[in-house]
């Protein structure tokens, strides 16, 4: 992985020299540990600012709605997928694109990995050989890096990226036997009320802070319809019936185009596991129209189109 | 509770579903009062926001009812309509709200009597579940 650096660096420089593009998005180090930045380098000087590593989790397709200059931009499996539907949804020309392809490993969960500290704080991360090594002042300690994935990364199966202009490494092997929808299956064999209780228990700790829609590529609307007033739809409170209004209609508003980045879990300051709320949309789509957010650039999101056959065994 | 009756509110299709009710009247079939319908352009009209926003302000249940697939006044509203619907359902069951409580149904204008038939379907399934408070905020407790 430390190769990547070395080639985003390179092929940068290159983009900005020949004036192919005018800024290229991806990564600088964070001031903390496990959390890189997103960096927009506009000159060849700045490009040394650009690294890669496991802590670049962030999507950086959420900045890309509404552009107007060329932008070459570092894309993992995720981030090409949200680039996908940002084309498909008109939010970005493909021909100001120029994407350099980060074949992914999957992304870290620092947040795990700073509670198996137990306290002790992580000053220095370093990936190696499948380990990941956190030091800090008088200890060190060794972790297995398959282990500490973010949770959307271990059930990933777009790793490699879907398009692409050139690759900064080589393509990985997808994952194949992943079962993606375990934890939605077992929510789904719950009675109502248990279902309810569930979901209550989720969003338990929100303070809707929409970090979560922040954060999320997918949520360019202008006006999201947590703002809007004449009407409204969702009380600003953090009344449990106002907090799931929220999670529900925000989750809603990407099904057929959430990739499963994990960039909403990522954001939450509280630790909320939102995707159970996606993911269960997702699983649908896929079941009932045979349809994956951002993998083909050239079908209709499901929610745009319908066909004949539908399953409509719900309708009187 | 014995004197409960649901109020259901219903999102009717002003090309069918709505002249439907007309014609449910016009020949004089009895069917349950609990039903406020609310006229709409079309069954593609309606957001998934608006089931949402009638089970938060105290619906019991809602009703959907648009054009028979291929009768679409704008060709393929209702068929749009149908995939939001059919993925909000499922999400509303999937987080708690019962089964029962959402209902969808192609009703024509010359349907009075599918109308009157859906119309009891309906309140009676909403009817056995009894009355909806999840979306619903609860009273501050005042001591």
């Amino acid at each position: 992985m430390q190769g990547y650096t070395q080639r985003i660096r390179e092929a940068a420089k290159r983009l900005l020299a020949e004036k192919k593009v005018d800024v290229v998005m991806g990564f600088r180090k964070g001031t903390i540990p496990f959390m890189n930045e997103p960096f927009l380098a506009k000159s060849p000087e700045q490009v040394d600012q650009l690294l890669w590593d496991g802590n670049c989790g962030i999507n950086l397709a959420n900045y890309l709605s509404g552009r107007k200059d060329r932008i070459g931009i570092v894309a993992k499996g995720c981030d090409s997928r949200n680039i996908v539907v940002h084309l498909l949804e008109y939010q970005i020309k493909r021909e100001q694109l120029y994407i350099l392809g980060a074949p992914c490993h999957g992304m870290i969960d620092g947040r795990r990995i700073t509670e198996e500290l137990a306290g002790k704080e992580p000053l220095q991360v370093e990936e190696e050989n499948g380990r990941i090594r956190v030091s800090g002042k008088g200890f060190e300690e060794s972790f297995d890096r398959k282990q500490y994935l973010q949770e959307n990364c271990a059930i990933c199966m777009h790793r490699n990226p879907v398009v692409y202009d050139e690759l900064v490494g080589d393509l990985v092997e997808e994952q194949r036997d992943v079962d993606r929808y375990a934890d939605v299956r077992e929510v789904e064999g719950l009675s109502p009320e248990a279902k309810w209780k569930y979901f209550e228990d989720l969003i338990a700790p929100c303070i809707r802070c929409y970090a979560c829609r922040n954060a999320c590529p997918v949520c360019y609307c202008p006006t999201c319809f947590v703002d809007e007033s004449r009407p409204q739809w969702v009380g600003k409170t953090v009344d449990p019936t106002d907090t799931r209004t929220f999670h529900f209609l925000r989750a809603y508003h990407v099904a057929g185009r959430c990739t499963d980045c994990g960039a909403c879990e990522r954001a939450c300051p509280v630790g909320i596991k939102m995707r159970q709320f996606t993911k269960k949309l997702e699983k649908d789509i896929k079941e009932m129209y045979g349809y994956e957010a951002g993998v083909d650039p050239e079908s209709r999101p499901p929610l745009d189109t319908y066909r004949p056959d539908d399953p409509r065994d719900f309708a009187k | 509770m014995s004197q409960w009756e649901p109020k259901i509110v219903a999102f009717m299709c002003s090309w069918s579903s709505y002249p439907g009710a007309d014609y449910a009247g016009l020949s004089r079939l009895a069917y349950p009062p609990n039903i406020r319908i609310i006229k709409v352009p079309c069954a593609g009209r309606i957001n998934p926001k608006f089931i949402l926003s009638a089970l938060r302000q105290g619906a019991d249940g809602v009703w959907i009812s648009a054009c028979h697939p291929g009768d679409c006044h704008y060709m393929e509203g209702n068929l749009y309509a149908s995939r939001k619907f059919a993925l909000m359902k499922n999400f509303l069951e999937h987080t708690g709200i019962e089964p029962g409580r959402v209902h969808f149904s192609w009703v024509s204008a010359t349907e009075g009597h599918k109308f009157a038939q859906t119309a009891k379907e309906v309140v009676d399934s909403v009817k056995a579940l009894g009355p909806a408070r999840h979306m619903i905020k609860k009273e501050a407790e005042v001591a």
